[in-house]
């Protein structure tokens, strides 16, 4: 039983090496930054209502085997072209984001289906293919905002938005109509949160339970997890202690109900026919083709629904942050969102929700505490910096190697129990 | 047959590729309940066939075929895989056709799951709907347990022994609706003996059952054991239907195989008593041609033919002695132990190779004649090179002796020794890559393959090649072919190799009946 016991705590440690390593770092990030915990979380809250969208944009791809799209980065522009539009139109608040969103739907639909035109000929290279593909489309892009508009057709900008020649558009534009339109609408502190999840989860299991007796032992593993979240909420809520904590870290509500959203449909998804051909696909394309799935239309629509999700993702991201920076903002999305990803625990073959919500908590933590733990540390910021543009990069090399490198263990074990079961046959026929 | 209508007839099909006949008119007919075998060599014609039956796009796309083709009485149009599925003809792969990650029941409901609506599905259509789990789970179990499986059908399929995958993969074919038909397509070959039996004995259930089976494999004792009917075809003719026991495995043997050999003439018999290579306990790891161990020795000057069924084995030996594949055991040369899976060695020890894959592994398409002879040589022996201090370059003056040398020799077609490879014939590349193996000056060449997918004409002149090199020069050539024909007509012995092992040796004049029954692995199994 013991034994059993350090088996399984082992094999925990090993497949989720990753995500432990970034605790690690980031809990020595945080001893060393100096800055009091709260306000470190109120800062990672915020940034994982930013991004936590886009993150899980690259799931659906990631589950139907064309790896990390790193073709949101389409979707985000998509967007971006959501957000002009509402901002030079004057469209306020929280009607103003419907409506970029409105937009930037049927743009990312078209962008998508373009997109999966090019990934279903580049089949097994999805990932640098989607990526040079980012690279092409930011030059029409900025062909189109830094030329086209003004140039050729002459636009009736509010003040701010246009370069001082008339042709083209301002690198920044403040987005001063739809700035924190959707964190702004409903505001509670965390504790509170923590409870009303618990509840919803609690009746969730408590329904499925009595529903159905199959698994019955996860969903009262559930409740009980429950239960403690809700009572940490209701310690957080009334000792003392945690005071800080809840006046910092209000939760956006609406916007982590719309994360939540995400979750559920994906979740949901992947239980549907569309969801269970999009997996067939992923594992293996020539068995889901012979079995008479249609390949190409599958993965077109897994691209598409990952395009549409990252242009409501990137405004989500942007109506936070406040401002478009219009030839920037977009570069490094799916870098970024496939590091979370990553970090998490997630390959370029399988992912979880979960996994993308671990991912982007620690990702941001990371990013928070680096460069405060930098300057106490080296004495300077700047170092890091370039630590955490090294962490981010590097961990995604490293998973590339890793998944490369499983893939070459597998073979080899193949060839290994082989030539083993033949040793066997042969002992076997000798005795016969 | 009793009273009985065949649910399935093929009558008098026709099939040509390009002008080319592999099929003169086949007949086959399957009775509900019947198992039929259908025995051939390769390429006697089995997989068009096997196309046809289910409207494979290869047929259709090259000019259909000729014949009736008859379900329960009436004429059918099978034009898709589809067309095939809804006339309820259902087929059990050769490889797996099974998703590693996916659960048993996944598997067999893959594409067929049963559905239910959802909010979602009444608005976006079917492909929103939801996956009936329970109904997938208890569909499956009952498909599982006709074949007598107990196994939980929520198993993952990877890790799974190949026997249960076999089964699984059945029980998706009989768990589709209306099956009338079902095709084992060499079901055992990559079974034990102990799980083979097991599905012999699942296949007569089903058979009782009311399902007419349709049995492709080369294993004659196991045609013996479970068919009702046998149906023999070669080179696309349809030889002979028979009842199962009206007969007996040396004479289906002989049905198989049975075929005028064109003796070659040959000048002298150059082949000695002396062996120059004895290969002990070999096993090649090569994917489809796995090599399980086997032990023969090659005499010095003589022509040795390798032979055998597709997937058996005999490409692999020559790929495993010269290290292109993984290999294990033990090959001495003139008395000296051969390193194994070191290219180099090989060559060095005065061994050559032919590959199979011409176009793969043998010639480098873009470069001339006269570079494409020498390559090996540079690399392994660092001959044509001229050297100056640390720096080394190429030897254009002897690399052109030796290209103008072996196109007199061999007689090569084509414009000079400059002109890039891939502009030749097939033929032609053949003779290049053979030009290539002789510039090392082997005292051995391995050939493999020599004539596949190059013309008649041109098949003649390289065997002929072969034998001239053995009379003239003295070589020992050891020749690797799928045509046993072409074996018969130039070696002096032929091996045969059925299921990674030597079946055994046969002189190039012994009967068809010995050859197919080597083929079909039966000897082996007299000698124990």
């Amino acid at each position: 039983m013991e034994k059993n016991l350090t088996n399984n705590i082992k094999s925990f440690i090993v497949s989720n090496i990753v995500p432990i390593l970034f605790l690690v770092i980031s809990i020595i990030g945080i001893k060393y930054s100096g800055v009091a915990l709260p306000v470190i979380l109120m800062d990672v809250i915020s940034r994982m209502d930013r991004n936590l969208f886009l993150v899980l944009s690259l799931l659906i791809p990631v589950l139907a085997g064309m790896g990390l799209n790193f073709g949101i980065v389409l979707g985000a522009m998509a967007g971006q072209i959501g957000l002009f539009v509402v901002t030079v139109l004057e469209i306020p608040g929280f009607i103003g984001l419907l409506v970029a969103i409105i937009i930037a739907i049927p743009v990312s639909i078209l962008l998508g289906w373009l997109t999966a035109l090019l990934l279903n000929r580049t089949k097994g290279q999805e990932m640098i293919a989607g990526m040079i593909l980012g690279f092409f489309a930011m030059g029409i892009y900025q062909f189109i905002f830094l030329f086209f508009l003004g140039g050729v057709v002459k636009i009736d900008a509010p003040q701010g938005i246009m370069l001082s020649t008339g042709v083209g558009v301002r690198n920044t534009i403040d987005l001063v109509n739809v700035k924190y339109a959707f964190d702004n609408i409903f505001k509670v502190n965390v504790f509170i949160f923590i409870i009303v999840l618990g509840i919803i989860g609690i009746i969730y299991s408590g329904l499925k339970l009595a529903k159905n007796k199959d698994n019955a032992k996860k969903y009262r593993t559930n409740i009980i997890l429950m239960l403690i979240l809700i009572i940490i909420g209701i310690a957080g809520q009334t000792l003392p202690a945690f005071k800080m904590y809840k006046t910092l870290l209000q939760i956006p509500v609406f916007t982590f109900v719309l994360i939540l959203l995400l979750c559920v449909f994906i979740k949901f998804l992947f239980k549907t026919k569309l969801g269970q051909n999009m997996r067939a696909v992923g594992h293996s394309m020539e068995i889901a083709e012979v079995s008479g799935i249609n390949v190409d239309r599958t993965r077109t629509v897994a691209t598409i629904l990952s395009m549409v999700f990252a242009a409501i993702g990137q405004i989500i991201f942007l109506q936070n942050l406040g401002n478009i920076s219009m030839y920037n903002a977009h570069e490094n999305v799916a870098m970024f969102a496939a590091a979370a990803l990553l970090i998490g625990g997630a390959s370029i073959s399988k992912a979880t929700v979960t996994q993308a919500f671990i991912g982007t908590f620690l990702f941001h933590l990371l990013f928070n505490v680096s460069p405060m733990a930098g300057k106490n540390l080296f004495g300077d910021a700047a170092v890091g910096e370039y630590f955490r543009v090294f962490i981010a990069y590097g961990v995604i090399a490293l998973t590339l190697a890793l998944h490369a490198w499983k893939k070459v263990v597998a073979a080899r074990q193949k060839v290994k129990e082989a030539e083993l079961k033949e040793d066997q046959d042969n002992k076997e026929g000798a005795t016969a | 047959m009793d009273m009985q209508k065949p649910i399935l007839e093929l009558k008098n099909i026709k099939k040509e590729y390009y002008g080319n006949k592999v099929l003169k008119g086949v007949s086959l007919d399957i009775y509900p309940g019947e198992i039929h075998c259908l025995v051939g060599e390769n390429g006697a014609g089995k997989s068009t066939l096997m196309n046809i039956l289910f409207g494979m796009s290869v047929i259709h796309e090259t000019g259909g075929f000729e014949g009736e083709f008859i379900i329960e009485g009436k004429p059918a149009v099978i034009k898709t895989p589809n067309d095939a599925l809804e006339n309820g003809i259902g087929m059990v792969h050769q490889e797996f056709m099974l998703i590693p990650g996916f659960t048993i029941a996944e598997n067999i409901k893959l594409n067929r799951e049963p559905l239910k609506n959802n909010a979602l599905s009444r608005v976006f259509g079917k492909s929103m709907k939801s996956l009936d789990t329970e109904k997938m789970k208890s569909d499956a179990k009952e498909s599982l347990m006709k074949l007598g499986m107990d196994i939980d059908e929520q198993t993952i399929v990877k890790g799974l022994p190949v026997g249960y995958m076999q089964f699984v993969e059945i029980a998706r074919e009989i768990d589709k609706k209306g099956v009338k038909v079902l095709v084992f397509d060499e079901p055992t070959a990559v079974l034990t003996e102990s799980e083979a039996d097991k599905l012999l004995e699942a296949m007569k259930h089903l058979a009782a059952e009311g399902i007419g089976i349709l049995f492709i494999t080369h294993r004659l004792d196991e045609v013996m054991a479970v068919s009702k009917r046998i149906t023999v075809i070669r080179d696309g003719n349809h030889i002979q239907t028979m009842n199962t026991c009206d007969t007996d495995v040396v004479k289906i043997a002989e049905l198989m195989v049975g075929r005028k050999v064109e003796k070659i003439e040959r000048k002298v018999n150059a082949s000695s008593d002396e062996d120059i290579m004895e290969i002990k306990n070999l096993k090649v790891s090569m994917p489809g041609e796995l090599v399980k161990g086997v032990s023969f020795s090659i005499k010095k000057g003589e022509i040795l033919g390798i032979g055998g069924l597709a997937g058996q084995g005999k490409i692999g030996i020559a790929n495993g002695i010269m290290g292109v594949y993984k290999a294990r055991g033990e090959v001495t040369f003139e008395g000296k132990p051969i390193k194994l899976n070191d290219p180099q060695a090989s060559m060095s020890a005065g061994l050559s190779f032919v590959s199979e894959d011409r176009r793969g592994v043998g010639l480098l398409l873009g470069m001339s004649i006269e570079e494409n002879m020498v390559v090996p040589s540079i690399y392994n022996f660092k001959k044509y090179l001229k050297k100056f201090l640390i720096f080394t370059q190429k030897d254009t003056k002897a690399i052109r002796e030796n290209a103008l040398k072996y196109i007199d020799m061999l007689d090569i077609r084509c414009t000079g020794p400059t002109q890039p490879v891939m502009r030749l014939s097939g033929g032609n590349q053949q003779k290049v890559c053979i030009a290539r193996a002789l510039t090392l000056e082997p005292k051995i060449i391995f050939v493999s393959e020599p004539t596949r997918g190059i013309d008649i004409g041109a098949k003649k002149i390289v065997l002929e090649t072969l034998i001239k090199l053995n009379e003239e020069y003295g070589m020992t050539v050891v020749i690797t072919s799928s045509e046993l024909a072409e074996l018969r007509s130039v070696c002096d012995r032929i091996a045969i190799i059925s299921e990674g092992k030597l079946s055994g040796i046969l002189s190039a004049e012994a009967s068809d009946s010995e050859f197919g029954l080597l083929m079909s692995g039966i000897n082996k199994k007299g000698d124990e």
